[in-house]
Parts: structure tokens; C-alpha cells; sequence
């Protein structure tokens, strides 16, 4: 579904991605796990279009989307959940979710639903500004946004971040079950413990590069991941 | 009584100014710059109404349609061609890059027009109204302006809060990257707001001549500069912060000219700006929203 070749990603002079390939196929949860500044938001960001890769190549769906820019890569069905959520914090809950469905051109209530229906907490606070929100609330509320324009693969960067483990737990349970309704994912996480946990498959990020790949059972119980991950 | 109808005068340019201020606020809510050629493009559309009265004797209502046609595409173009290609340069860059432009279009109507002042034509036909027998006079412009100036903050606020691209103009001011994620073009709807902010200006500058009637190329330099400081008092990036704005600094300045000295009712002007900007930074309507993490 979405192939990664070759992926050399530059910061001006300074060489963030060094040659990364990656795949994920229909269907399957892949995590990208690593430290801070390993250099995995970066590679969303160049998979949704936000950043070009200097050489290499990205292709989604069999179409080569290497030099596409972000706001048409949400039409082929890939959506992205940032890195710190970025909701709009001035605009209501309501307003947010219009903007998800900015390429269906209308809201309809069945998608409402749909997303009330994993969030209800979203429901009561439709009227609220999103910048009032905790949060966890928006976190469900950035994942509510990037499911309204229903996508076959879904990207999530770093969903646990600053949030309770409670909540993480919450987060991590829904994302199995945006999964199991069949939505392809690929997720980003310094948590790594819970990212193997359900992740199909998984790469390990260092400085730039994969270093480790194989299942999440596998990497999970590797020795190097054990100790540079899972706390030995 | 006089200082009744100082209000009423202060009201009627304060519209007009409200009216610079809410193109400015939008270009720099969404554009994140300062357009300091936003009070030229209302020269520019004083000189389209003007030549389109006198020269070709179409009807007021025609001449201001005219206008705006061709701020709008004005607008869309000088973006295009001078502000978009600097996208993600330092703010700096575009800043000059706009006193340049303020400056090319300056010259181009002298070029065109020459420097010699023309004397603009009012588009409003209505009679003044002479109220308390004739101590108070409402001119026909003081009712049009206000009326025009109310309607388009009404129209904004419906756009920008209702309307799919009115939203999108806010998720691109908000936050430009997750507005890309979420299918908005960027490009286009800075594209848009150029076009909405100059024809705007176009409005402004018919209204701002049919109240000053003396039209030259330099005509639109100080009333863009003290809207800017409206929109900047009012809070900028804020529409209805442009409105009040816009009121207040039209009305400071008529009483500055009235009871202080003509020639320093812009001093005055600009000294409330800062010492309200020293005790409210974000402006009067101005919001600060904190993030949480």
C-alpha cells in the first residue's frame, strides 16, 4: 500500500533521513520506533507531502507520490495525525470535524456518528473550542479529524505523547479498533513497549536509518530493543 | 453640539479606515504579513471609480463594481507575483517586498495619472440631513460609509464563520500544516483573501474620496498606515478588533484636529496606539490562547 525507496530527507545543509525504505502493506499495523530525534516525524512528514525528500521515492496505492503535495495526498486516502495533535485551537470541536471532511465538500451525520461513536466524549463538547479541550480529549479529537475523510491508511505520530497512561490505554484500544473496521496504519511512537504490542510489524529508527525490522513480537523480545527501548 | 458632530465626522472616516483595517487584518491573519501596499491598491481603486465617472459617464454604481473588479485582480496578482514566490523567507524579506510594491504602484499611478491632484466626484447622491435647525449635519457619505462599513464586518464575520472556505481561510491562519493535511490549498486561499482584502480596499478608497474628494497618487499611503494601526489597536487578525479599531482611531483623530493641532492629530494618533499596545499587547479585541499539552 504505501513503499518507501531510498528516502533521503535534508534539513538545509543537515542530512535528517539517511536512506530509509519501509513498506506497509493493506491491512496491517506498522510501527516506527526510536529515540527522540531518530528522525520518524520527519519521515511522515515527507510520506504526507508537508516536506520532499531529496532523493528516493514514495508511492501510495501503486501511484508515485514522491513530489505530491500534502493537501492532495488526503484525496487518495492517506491522512495524517501530527505530532502534538495541531487541532485548531480557536475553532469549536464542531468546526475541526468540518474541516476533516473539507474534501467530502459536506459533513454528513452518518461520519459524525461514525466518530461520536468512538468518542463520545467529542459529543457533548461539540460547541466547545477545541483550545479548551484536555489533553486527551484532543487527541481524540485529532484522530476524530483525520477519520472524517475516511482513509484507507492512517498515520499517527506519537498519539501517546503527554498523555496518562490511562489515556494512552484509551487511545491505543481505539486504534485496534479503527484497525479491526479496516483502516491500514502506520504509527510513530517513543513508546515502544505499547507500540509492539499491536503493531503487525515494525522498523527500529536510529540517526536517520532502520537499524532492526520484523514483526512486533519479534522486536519485542530482541535484546537491543530490549535495552535501548523497553528499559532492559 | 460641535463636539456631537466631530463624533459623527470621526464616525464616518473611522468606517473607512475599519474598512483598510479589515483588509489588512485578514491578509495578516492568513498571510501572517503585513501588506504595507494595501493602502495603494485603495488609490489604485479610487482612480479605476474616477476614470470610469468621468471619462466613460457610467453611473456611480458601475464605477464602484469597476473598482473592485480590478483591485481584486490586482491583489491576486501582486501576491502571485511578488509574495508568493517568498513563501517561507524570513518575514523581513516580505516586508520590504511590500513597501517596494507600495512604492511600484505609487509611481505607476503617477505614471499613468500624473501627480496633479484630481477632484474625485462623490458617488453618493443624498441629500445631507440637517437635524436641531442645521447644528447638526449628517452628509449622505457619513450614512453611506457607515451603513457599507457595517455591512461588510457583518458579511465577513458570516463568511469567515459559517462558509467552507470562510473555515479554511481560519484553519490556514491558525495553523497552516495540519490545515494542508487537511486537504486545504494554501496557496488558493491566500489567493482568495488578497482578492476579498483589495476589493475591499476598492470600497474604501471610493468611500475614502467621496468624503476627501482630492485624489493622487500618494492619496492612499496615510489612511492605509493609520488603519494599520487600527487593526493593530483593535487587535490584529481580529474582525470585529478592526472595526472598533478603525471607529476609534477616526474619531481620535478628528478630535485631535479639533481641539488639539491639525498637524499633530497623527502624533496623537499614534501615541494612543502605543500606549495602548503597552498596556494590551494583543489589542483591545485581541486573543491570546494558551496551548495545552
Amino acid at each position: 500500500m504505501l513503499k518507501v525507496e531510498d528516502m533521503h530527507v535534508y534539513y538545509g545543509a543537515i542530512h535528517a533521513i539517511k536512506g530509509v525504505s519501509f513498506a506497509v502493506n493493506e491491512g496491517e499495523i506498522v510501527a516506527l520506533i526510536g529515540a527522540n530525534g531518530a528522525g520518524k516525524s520527519t519521515i511522515l512528514k515527507t510520506v504526507s507531502g508537508l516536506m520532499h525528500p531529496r532523493s528516493g521515492s514514495i508511492s501510495f496505492c501503486g501511484q508515485d507520490i514522491t513530489h505530491t503535495d500534502a493537501y492532495k495526498l488526503i484525496r487518495t486516502g492517506l491522512a495524517q495525525v501530527p505530532e502534538g495533535r495541531r487541532i485548531f485551537l480557536q475553532m469549536t470541536v464542531q468546526e475541526n470535524l468540518d474541516m476533516g471532511a473539507y474534501v467530502n465538500k459536506e459533513v454528513s451525520q452518518k461520519d459524525l456518528d461514525m466518530v461520536f461513536d468512538y468518542f463520545p466524549r467529542l459529543k457533548e463538547r461539540r460547541k466547545q473550542i477545541a483550545g479548551t479541550l484536555s489533553g486527551g480529549e484532543q487527541q481524540m479529537l485529532a484522530m476524530s479529524r483525520a477519520l472524517m475523510s475516511h482513509p484507507k491508511l492512517m498515520m499517527l505520530d506519537e498519539p501517546s505523547m503527554g498523555l496518562a497512561p490511562i489515556l494512552v490505554d484509551q487511545i491505543f484500544d481505539i486504534i485496534k479498533e479503527l484497525h479491526k473496521a479496516g483502516t491500514t496504519i502506520l504509527l510513530v511512537e517513543q513508546n515502544a513497549r505499547k507500540a509492539l504490542q499491536i503493531a503487525d510489524r515494525a522498523y527500529v529508527l536510529e540517526t536517520g536509518k532502520i537499524t532492526l525490522s520484523g514483526t512486533g513480537e519479534e522486536l519485542a523480545s530482541s535484546d537491543d530493543v530490549k535495552k535501548a527501548y523497553l528499559g532492559g | 453640539m460641535q463636539i456631537i458632530q466631530y463624533l459623527i465626522n470621526g464616525i464616518s472616516i473611522g468606517a473607512v479606515y475599519a474598512i483598510i483595517a479589515l483588509g489588512y487584518t485578514m491578509v495578516y491573519g492568513i498571510a501572517k504579513m503585513l501588506n504595507f501596499a494595501h493602502g495603494d491598491v485603495i488609490m489604485v481603486g479610487a482612480y479605476i471609480s474616477f476614470c470610469v465617472t468621468n471619462y466613460l459617464g457610467a453611473p456611480a454604481w458601475v464605477a464602484l463594481i469597476a473598482a473592485m473588479a480590478v483591485c481584486t485582480v490586482l491583489g491576486i496578482v501582486i501576491e502571485g507575483l511578488a509574495y508568493k514566490p517568498l513563501r517561507g523567507t524570513p518575514s523581513l524579506a516580505v516586508l520590504i517586498t511590500a513597501i517596494g510594491v507600495s512604492y511600484f504602484l505609487q509611481n505607476a499611478a503617477q505614471l499613468i495619472w500624473s501627480s496633479s491632484p484630481k477632484s474625485f466626484t462623490s458617488i453618493v447622491t443624498m441629500k445631507p440631513i440637517s437635524l436641531l435647525d442645521g447644528q447638526l449635519v449628517i452628509t449622505g457619505e457619513v450614512l453611506v460609509t457607515v451603513a457599507v462599513s457595517a455591512l461588510v464586518m457583518v458579511g465577513l464575520t458570516l463568511f469567515t464563520g459559517k462558509t467552507r472556505t470562510g473555515k479554511a481561510m481560519r484553519a490556514v491562519s491558525e495553523d497552516r500544516d495540519a490545515a494542508q493535511l487537511m486537504g486545504i490549498n494554501v496557496n488558493r486561499t491566500i489567493s482568495t483573501t488578497f482578492a476579498i482584502g483589495s476589493a475591499l480596499a476598492a470600497v474604501a478608497g471610493v468611500l475614502l474620496c467621496s468624503t476627501v474628494p482630492t485624489l493622487q497618487p500618494t492619496t492612499g499611503s496615510m489612511p492605509g498606515i493609520r488603519a494599520f494601526t487600527a487593526a493593530v489597536l483593535g487587535g490584529i487578525g481580529s474582525i470585529p478588533g478592526a472595526m472598533l479599531g478603525g471607529i476609534l482611531i477616526g474619531i481620535i483623530e478628528t478630535f485631535a484636529k479639533a481641539y488639539i493641532s491639525t498637524q499633530l492629530s497623527d502624533a496623537v494618533v499614534f501615541s494612543v496606539l502605543i500606549i495602548i499596545l503597552l498596556v494590551k499587547p494583543a489589542g483591545l479585541l485581541g486573543k491570546q490562547v494558551q496551548e495545552k499539552v
